[in-house]
C-alpha cells in the first residue's frame, strides 16, 4: 500500500533511530497525545529504538479511554431499550460501565451494531423508520466533521429517528490541563496529526510558548512517528520551543476550512468531564440549534448521575503519563483486557491494553517495564 | 487492595458472550471452566484439532481421527463461498490436521421456520461440491426446525471420520525447539470476505473467501515422507490464535517474523481501513506446518506444488526458551513484540 | 481514534448532499464522502477517517521525507571514520 509500506521500512527507521542516538545528550521526556501513536509504538516496538535517555509517556488521547463513565453508562441504557438499534464505532463495544459493557447489552438481546461511518446509521435510520436509531458520536477533532455530517443529514432529510449520544472532546484543552499541572513531567509533545489535519497547526502555538514545550505535528507509521520523535528531540537540545510540522504530507497549517466549518454550523464547544482527568473547560463540543433537536440524551430524557470510577484504577494519572501502567499493582493481576478496571485496559489505544498485549512477560506476577526484562 | 470495585464482575459474565466464542482468551476460559472439567478424559486433554482414537492391537494398530464442529456464519453467503463448502471443509481440515485422511462427515441442520427452501437448496449443493472436492461422502445426518426467531435462518454441524495411514503422532506436544513453522499461504482473507458483505461495513472488492480442503495438501506432505510434528488449520483467532495454542500446549517458545507472513495488498488495505491487525482474522483455507529444519525447504517445495498451498513460506521457528508458551514477533522494523491473545472477536475501530 | 489510511480516488460521483468518491485502498474500493475535501480529484491520494476523505496527500512533501533521510545517511558516513 502506497504512503503505507514505505513508512514501515525496516531501514529507515534503523537510520532515523542512529540519527536520534547521535542527537541526544541528555535525558529527555516526550510525550506522545494521541492514542493511535501508542498503539503503533508498542505494536511496532518503535520504543526499543530509542536510546534509554528518551523516555516516551503516553497521553490521553484516546476517546475510548476518556469518555467518561456517566456517558457509557447512557449508552448502555439506549442500547437496551427495545425500540433503540444502537450504532457505534467497533472501538466502543468493549468499554466497561458499572457492570457491563455494549457487547453483555448485546448479548442480552439489545441490538448494538458496528459500523464503520457515522453515515451508515444515517443509512440505517433510512432504512428502518421503524427504529430509534442512535449513533454514539465519540472522538476528537478527527472524527467530528464525519459526526457533524451526519448530523447536517439527518436534518436536511427530516429523520424523525436518528438521534446521536455525543461525547465530543478537544486536544488542545486537554493538552493544556497536562501542561498546567504542578507535577508535569513533559518536555516535548507529538501532536496528534490527523487532529491536525483537520484543525491545523495554529492552536499550539499559544501553548508550546506559554510552556516552552516543542510540539511537533507527527504522523502514525513507524518513520513518522520516529521523525517526529527527531524533531522534537532536536528542538530540545538546541533550546527551542516552537511548532513543527512533521506530517506536511496530510497536514496543512491551516488544516481543513470546510471541515472547521462543518463542526463549527454543527457544534459549540462545552464544558466537558474527561475519565481519569475530571471536568475541563471548553474541552468538548456539543450539539448547537438546530441540531440540538436530534440529542439522544434530550430526545430519551437521559439524566446526568455521579457515577464513581473503580479506586484501584489509576488511569487518570496514566492518562496524564505520571504512571506507567506497570506501576499499577491492579496491571495484568485484577485489571486486565477481560476484567477491565479502567478504559486504558479497554481501547486497544488504551495505554494499558497496548502494554499488556505487546508487551507483557509472561509468568510475572508484576510486570516489569521492557528495559528491565523477566525477573 | 482487597476492596477492588471492579466495572465487571470478577466472577466473570454471566451470560454467553459472542466474544466466547471468538477464538480468543474469553473462548479459552469457557473451556477451561465448563467443558473440559465436565468432560476430562486423555483424549480431549491433548486440545487437538482432532481426537486420534487407536483400535484394536494396541499402539501399533489401526488409528482413526474423529472431529466435529458447527457452523454458525452470518451471512450464509460470502464472497468466494458459503455456509455449505465451510460445513464440508472446516470439519475436513481439523482431520487432515491430525494427519488424517477424511473419509465421512455427518450433516446435522439446525432450520428455522420460514427459511427458504431455495437457499437450503444451495447450501446443500454447495456442501455436495465440497464434499466432493475433499474427496469425502457425507453419509448420515439430522434435521431439527426450531420456531421463528431472530432470523438466523440456519445452523449446520458435521462431524468427520479420518484414517491415520502412518505412524506419525502430529499433535502439538510433538513439536520440538528447532522446528521450523510453515504457512502454507496468504493470511486473513476469509475474515475480511465476511466483512465486505457486513452491513455498515460494505467495500467492494476482488477479496474472496481462501476457504479450501487441506487434506490434499496435507497428504503430499506425509507421501513425500517429512517428519511432520504438528498441523494446525487458522481459522477464528487467525494465524495468531492458532500459534499461540501450539506454544501453549507444547510448552515451548514460538518467534515469528512480520515480513514473511504474507498479506494480499487488497486484504491489508481492508485490514487498514478497520483498523484490524491480519494476523488475527480468520482464515478458512491456511495452515501452519511444524517440521525440523533441515527439512523446511522440502515441506515448503512440497505444499508450493499443491494449489492449497502455493503461496508457502517459512515464517518462524520454535525455541525452548524461559518462557514456555510466549509468542514474539519481530516487527517489519525489526524490533520485538509479544503476540497475545485478544479477548474476543476483533471489532472494527476507528482509533 | 484517529485512524485514517491513504487511498487513492478512482472516481468522483455527486451523490445529493455532497460529492462522493469511490478509493481504492491497495485494491480494496470503498465509497467515501468528499463533503469536506471538494477540491479532490481523480488520482489523488486522500486520507480517509470513518467515511470522509479528510486531506489530499501532497506528494512532494512525502518526497522531501526520504530527501531528509539520504542526509541523514549521508551524515552519519562522514562521521563514521
Amino acid at each position: 500500500m502506497r504512503f503505507v509500506s514505505e513508512y514501515r521500512d525496516a531501514a529507515a527507521c534503523q537510520q532515523l533511530a542512529q540519527a536520534i542516538e547521535r542527537l541526544v545528550t541528555r535525558p529527555w521526556t516526550i510525550m506522545e497525545v494521541c492514542g493511535g501513536q501508542t498503539h503503533a509504538i508498542v505494536k511496532f516496538g518503535l520504543d526499543q529504538l530509542l536510546p534509554p535517555q528518551v523516555t516516551l509517556i503516553h497521553g490521553p488521547g484516546c476517546p475510548v479511554c476518556v469518555t467518561p463513565l456517566e456517558m457509557i453508562e447512557k449508552a448502555l441504557q439506549l442500547a437496551a431499550r427495545p425500540e433503540v438499534t444502537f450504532c457505534s464505532f467497533g472501538d466502543m463495544l468493549r468499554v466497561p460501565g458499572c457492570s457491563q459493557d455494549l457487547l453483555a447489552v448485546k448479548a442480552s438481546g439489545g441490538d448494538v451494531r458496528v459500523v464503520y461511518s457515522p453515515l451508515d446509521a444515517v443509512q440505517l435510520a433510512r432504512d428502518e423508520p421503524d427504529r430509534e436509531v442512535v449513533f454514539f458520536a465519540v472522538g476528537f477533532e478527527t472524527t467530528a466533521p464525519a459526526n457533524a455530517m451526519a448530523a447536517v443529514q439527518a436534518h436536511e432529510l427530516g429523520l424523525p429517528n436518528f438521534s446521536l449520544l455525543v461525547s465530543h472532546v478537544l486536544v488542545p484543552p486537554a493538552v493544556e490541563s497536562l501542561l498546567s499541572a504542578p507535577d508535569c513531567r513533559i518536555e516535548g509533545l507529538l501532536a496528534a496529526g490527523h487532529v491536525c489535519t483537520v484543525m491545523g497547526c495554529h492552536e499550539y502555538e499559544p501553548l508550546a510558548a506559554r510552556y516552552h514545550v516543542p510540539i511537533v505535528v507527527t504522523g502514525f507509521e513507524p518513520v513518522d512517528i520516529l521523525q517526529g520523535v527527531h524533531a522534537c528531540l532536536r528542538q530540545l537540545e538546541e533550546g527551542r520551543a516552537e511548532v513543527e510540522n512533521a506530517y506536511a504530507r496530510s497536514v496543512r497549517p491551516e488544516g481543513n476550512q470546510p471541515a472547521q466549518e462543518l463542526i463549527r454550523e454543527v457544534f459549540e464547544v462545552v464544558p466537558r468531564k474527561w475519565r481519569g482527568l475530571g471536568e475541563i473547560p471548553r474541552s468538548g463540543l456539543g450539539l448547537r440549534e438546530p441540531y440540538a433537536a436530534l440529542d439522544a440524551e434530550r430526545r430519551f430524557g437521559l439524566t446526568d448521575t455521579d457515577v464513581p470510577e473503580p479506586e484501584a484504577c489509576l488511569s487518570g494519572q496514566v492518562l496524564q503519563g505520571l504512571t506507567r501502567p506497570m506501576d499499577c499493582p491492579a496491571f495484568g493481576r485484577e485489571c486486565t483486557p477481560e476484567h477491565p478496571l479502567g478504559a486504558t485496559m479497554v481501547s486497544s489505544e488504551g495505554t494499558c491494553a497496548a502494554y499488556y498485549h505487546y508487551r507483557r512477560q509472561r509468568g510475572l506476577q508484576s510486570p516489569r517495564s521492557p528495559a528491565e526484562g523477566s525477573a | 487492595m482487597s476492596d477492588l470495585q471492579c466495572p465487571i464482575p470478577k466472577r466473570d459474565y454471566d451470560r454467553v458472550l459472542t466474544a466466547h466464542g471468538g477464538g480468543g482468551r474469553l473462548m479459552q476460559q469457557l473451556l477451561a471452566d465448563i467443558f473440559f472439567p465436565a468432560f476430562a478424559n486423555d483424549l480431549l486433554g491433548r486440545r487437538h484439532d482432532a481426537a486420534v482414537l487407536t483400535l484394536e492391537g494396541g499402539a501399533a494398530g489401526p488409528r482413526l481421527a474423529f472431529t466435529t464442529d458447527s457452523y454458525v456464519i452470518r451471512p450464509l453467503f460470502f464472497p468466494g463461498g458459503s455456509i455449505g463448502h465451510l460445513a464440508v471443509y472446516g470439519t475436513v481440515n481439523d482431520l487432515a490436521m491430525a494427519g488424517a485422511r477424511p473419509l465421512v462427515l455427518s450433516a446435522g441442520f439446525i432450520l428455522e421456520e420460514g427459511f427458504p427452501i431455495e437457499e437450503l437448496q444451495r447450501v446443500v449443493a454447495d456442501m455436495r461440491d465440497a464434499a466432493a472436492a475433499a474427496q469425502v461422502q457425507i453419509v448420515t445426518g439430522d434435521t431439527k426446525v426450531v420456531e421463528h426467531g431472530r432470523e438466523d435462518g440456519l445452523y449446520v454441524n458435521t462431524a468427520g471420520i479420518g484414517a491415520i495411514e502412518h505412524n506419525l503422532t502430529i499433535e502439538p506436544q510433538s513439536v520440538r525447539p528447532g522446528d521450523a513453522i510453515i504457512l502454507s499461504g496468504d493470511i486473513a482473507r476469509h475474515g475480511i470476505a465476511v466483512m465486505s458483505v457486513r452491513e455498515g461495513l460494505e467495500f467492494e472488492s476482488a477479496i474472496e473467501s481462501d476457504c479450501a480442503p487441506l487434506a490434499g495438501l496435507v497428504g503430499d506432505l506425509l507421501a513425500e515422507g517429512l517428519q511432520v510434528h504438528c498441523l494446525r488449520d487458522l481459522t477464528r483467532g487467525g494465524l495468531a490464535a492458532g500459534v499461540i495454542e501450539i506454544a501453549q500446549t507444547a510448552g515451548l517458545q514460538v518467534h515469528l517474523r512480520e515480513r514473511d507472513i504474507p498479506v494480499r495488498d487488497d486484504v491489508l488495505g481492508a485490514c487498514e481501513i478497520l483498523g484490524l491487525d491480519p494476523l488475527y482474522v480468520a482464515n478458512e483455507g491456511r495452515c501452519v506446518a511444524f517440521v525440523p529444519a533441515e527439512q523446511a525447504d522440502r515441506a515448503v517445495a512440497t505444499m508450493r506444488s499443491h494449489p492449497a498451498g502455493a503461496a508457502a513460506t517459512v515464517i518462524g521457528h520454535v525455541t525452548a526458551g524461559a518462557d514456555p508458551g510466549l509468542v514474539t514477533l519481530e516487527t517489519v522494523t525489526g524490533t520485538s513484540r509479544v503476540v497475545d491473545l485478544l479477548s474476543g472477536e476483533q471489532l472494527p475501530r476507528i482509533c | 481514534m484517529c485512524l485514517a489510511v491513504p487511498g487513492q480516488i478512482v472516481e468522483t460521483a455527486e451523490e445529493g448532499l455532497a460529492r462522493t468518491a469511490r478509493v481504492s485502498f491497495g485494491g480494496l474500493v470503498k465509497q467515501i464522502s468528499l463533503a469536506v475535501l471538494p477540491e479532490a480529484r481523480v488520482g489523488d491520494y486522500v486520507m480517509v477517517h470513518a467515511g470522509f476523505a479528510i486531506s489530499v496527500v501532497d506528494e512532494a512533501e512525502a518526497a522531501e521525507v526520504w530527501g531528509v533521510l539520504e542526509q541523514m545517511a549521508a551524515l552519519a558516513e562522514e562521521e563514521t571514520p
